[in-house]
């Protein structure tokens, strides 16, 4: 992420790459997903890490202490702000 | 009596914890109409009795999905004594949420804070007194596997029990316990006997459909659900979603609670470096694939000494006991081939099979690899309509359906679970592959491996159009979001796994027994009674299965089969493994000669459309009692029967008529 590191800038999960960590600051998507993203602790303002991303596919996150798998879809609705 | 409930996100050891207090005295079964597992157990401590109920492992307890609905039923309804909410210390900020939401069911609870060892070596350190200053209930640290801390716990409860107190409800922002106390102030004048008011509040305002269904029931609630719907629409002006913000509130709570008892530098653990090995970019699919074929050859090698041995013993004793009631009909009936006896044995000889299969999967659900793997297969599986997980019981079906329709135990969502069980027989099993092996070999040589992968291969494709077909019609192609928490690996506990393995074992035989010997015996009556005076027959030519194959050739005139083929169909329900030997029986040759006497007298055609039939019809009636038992609906086993046959019998006409047309014959 080197081209964006001066300015912290937001992005859908998906594209941040390994050992990247942000900040939720969006969660779109259906009420289904959103709900169950929330049972897992991954809400508005909470700090993730992508742990593993399978290039244009499934991604596996860290967020408050635990790891969750997230599909390309879902990753793609979290939108969160890349910490320089 | 005191009753007891557990209840706690999955894979927190909950199981273990169960396992400690009840030790061998547990029953395994199903949650009334549902296909959810029900593990109820007694307990003793300081001489009281305890009943232990067990129950799904949820995050939450929404009416979204059956488990959740399963578990806060039963503390609403049943109203158990105490609640322990087993929670993963090392994972306790998401853990709290269940916490709070069964907290405010308002109950009498104790906190079981297990794997508190592994929390230290991740660097988090929980403040236990704290904690339940803050909780306002007892908190028992415990690591269950070592048994640490099942005494304090045992004592807690009955501590709890006898003082009678629930535990103080959770209280949130200003703006919330104000809309709650509105909704409190009418609930409170409706007869709501069963319920805690403030949980019904907090549920009208999440919106909670189960809810506001029961409350419609009773007698002036109208006033109150009108109500609930203005104050959602007013927080949702200010807030969005109610149910989000109600949640969010939940977690405002968490953050406070953990800012002031949990102490974390998450420190690199072996579960860490774990992830790094099994989830690589490169190696994690071969990983998978090799470790599946372990647990594939594990099950069927370590079973199979057993299931033989069961099926020889069955089979000697029906020989000497043959004769015994001097009644041939009663005598065939009991001892003969399709007989009773030799019923029981087969129905035994899948119980080493099963438990062998569910103690494997036992182990490396435990371990945390099953998540891992579904994550792996994601990607792949999700192209083909299906969930990761679905992966495991389609290979276990190559060994056996009724090993693979077990398996689907793992697939958490109920209807991905449907869809794997209702088309699992499609996966070619070894009984069948040995059938056609015979059969390929008198016709292709050395093609016989080419033509023995073209039905594996089918019989997938079929699998995966009928998926689809299901999830589009049937389920409205809702494609769950995959979201799924992989949890920290650890060591797998042999305990859990042997009595788990133990009681599904045991529950096999005593539910999908029945169902085979039912299956046996109607075979076994078709096949021993004579069509014309109804009294006993060895013949089986003249018995009324023949009867029922002739009636039934004009149907099949199409295919080209002869009256005997379609009995040694018939009898293949019972067990595919019998389909060569009772062709051979009907055409009075020997099995040994069976081979060129079917080349000699079929066409290669007709015979490629008979295996696309026996491949696709119906497994064997033991997969049907499978079906049956964890679906646990009728609808679904003779939905999948019925389109077994049809199907078969579509495909093999094809295969027949567009085969005979290519060869211009």
């Amino acid at each position: 992420m080197t081209g964006f590191a001066p300015i912290a800038r937001v992005f859908p999960l998906a594209f941040l790459p390994e050992g990247a960590q942000g900040v939720v600051r969006e969660i779109r998507g259906g009420l289904n997903a959103r709900r169950r993203l929330y049972e897992l602790g991954l809400t508005e303002g909470t700090l993730v890490r992508v742990v593993r991303s399978m290039g244009p596919g499934p991604i596996v996150v860290e967020v408050r202490g635990a790891r969750i798998a997230l599909g390309r879809g879902v990753s793609m609705k979290v939108l969160v702000e890349v910490m320089g | 009596m005191i009753r007891v409930a557990l209840a706690g996100n999955p894979n927190v050891g909950k199981s273990v914890i169960f396992n400690n207090l009840t030790g061998s005295r547990q029953h395994v079964g199903n949650w009334p109409g549902k296909t959810v597992e029900k593990k109820e157990g007694y307990a003793s401590c300081d001489g009281e009795e305890f009943y232990v109920v067990d129950l799904p492992g949820t995050y939450s307890l929404t009416a979204y999905s059956v488990e959740e609905l399963i578990a806060r039923d039963f503390i609403v309804k049943e109203k158990p004594d105490v609640v322990v909410i087993v929670v993963d210390a090392s994972n306790i900020e998401r853990n709290l949420y269940l916490v709070l939401q069964v907290l405010e069911l308002g109950v009498r609870a104790v906190v079981a804070l297990n794997k508190i060892d592994l929390a230290r070596s991740m660097g988090v350190e929980i403040n236990v007194e704290e904690l339940k200053k803050l909780l306002g209930i007892p908190v028992v640290p415990t690591v269950a596997p070592r048994k640490q801390g099942m005494k304090e716990l045992c004592e807690k409860i009955l501590e709890v029990a006898r003082r009678g107190k629930e535990a103080p409800l959770p209280r949130y922002g200003r703006e919330l316990e104000e809309a709650v106390g509105e909704l409190e102030k009418i609930l409170s004048s409706l007869e709501l006997k069963t319920y805690n008011i403030r949980w019904l509040a907090i549920k009208l305002i999440e919106g909670d459909k189960a809810v506001e269904k029961e409350l419609e029931k009773i007698g002036g609630s109208g006033k109150v659900i009108e109500k609930a719907k203005r104050i959602r629409r007013r927080l949702e002006r200010k807030y969005g979603d109610p149910e989000i913000y109600v949640i969010n509130e939940r977690y405002r709570i968490i953050q406070d609670i953990v800012s002031k008892a949990v102490k974390s530098a998450r420190r690199m653990t072996v579960s860490d470096l774990l992830d790094q090995a099994f989830l690589d970019k490169y190696l994690g699919i071969p990983v998978f694939l090799t470790i599946l074929w372990i647990l594939f050859q594990f099950t069927f090698i370590a079973s199979t000494p057993l299931v033989d041995l069961i099926g020889d013993l069955f089979a000697v004793l029906s020989e000497h006991l043959s004769g015994l009631t001097g009644n041939p009909y009663v005598d065939y009936l009991l001892f003969g081939e399709y007989g009773v006896l030799n019923g029981i044995g087969m129905v035994l000889s899948f119980v080493p099979l099963i438990m062998a299969l569910y103690f494997a999967l036992s182990l490396f659900e435990d371990f945390g690899y099953m998540a891992r793997a579904a994550f792996l297969m994601d990607k792949i599986m999700r192209k083909l309509g299906l969930t990761g997980r679905t992966i495991i019981p389609m290979i276990l079906g190559f060994g056996c359906n009724v090993a693979g329709i077990y398996g689907t135990r793992i697939i958490p969502e109920e209807e991905d679970r449907i869809i794997a069980v209702v088309t699992n027989p499609l996966m070619m099993c070894s009984a069948r592959l040995a059938a056609f092996a015979v059969i390929a070999a008198a016709f292709w040589q050395n093609a016989a491996g080419s033509v023995l992968l073209s039905l594996y291969v089918a019989g997938i494709a079929l699998a995966i159009a009928i998926s689809l077909i299901l999830k589009k019609l049937v389920f409205r192609g809702k494609v769950s979001p995959f979201i799924m928490e992989l949890p920290p690996y650890q060591a797998p506990s042999l305990r859990v796994a042997l009595t788990q393995t133990w009681m599904r074992g045991s529950l096999f035989f005593k539910k999908a027994g029945t169902v085979i010997l039912l299956g046996l015996i109607i075979v076994g009556v078709l096949a021993a009674t004579n069509a014309s005076t109804f009294a006993f027959t060895d013949n089986v030519q003249n018995s009324l299965v023949a009867a029922l194959g002739r009636a039934l050739q004009p149907l099949f005139a199409p295919l080209g089969w002869d009256w005997r083929l379609i009995v040694a169909v018939v009898f293949g329900f019972v067990a595919k493994e019998i389909v060569i030997g009772a062709t051979a029986m009907l055409y009075g040759v020997s099995e040994d000669e069976f081979a060129s006497f079917i080349a000699q007298n079929y066409d290669p055609i007709t015979m490629y459309a008979y295996m696309v039939f026996v491949l696709i019809y119906v497994p064997c009636v033991a997969s049907i009692a499978a079906i049956k038992h964890e679906t646990g609906s009728w609808k679904w086993t003779a939905f999948t029967v019925a389109y077994e046959v049809g199907l078969a019998y579509l495909l093999s006409l094809a295969v027949t008529v567009l085969g005979r047309a290519l060869a211009g014959v």
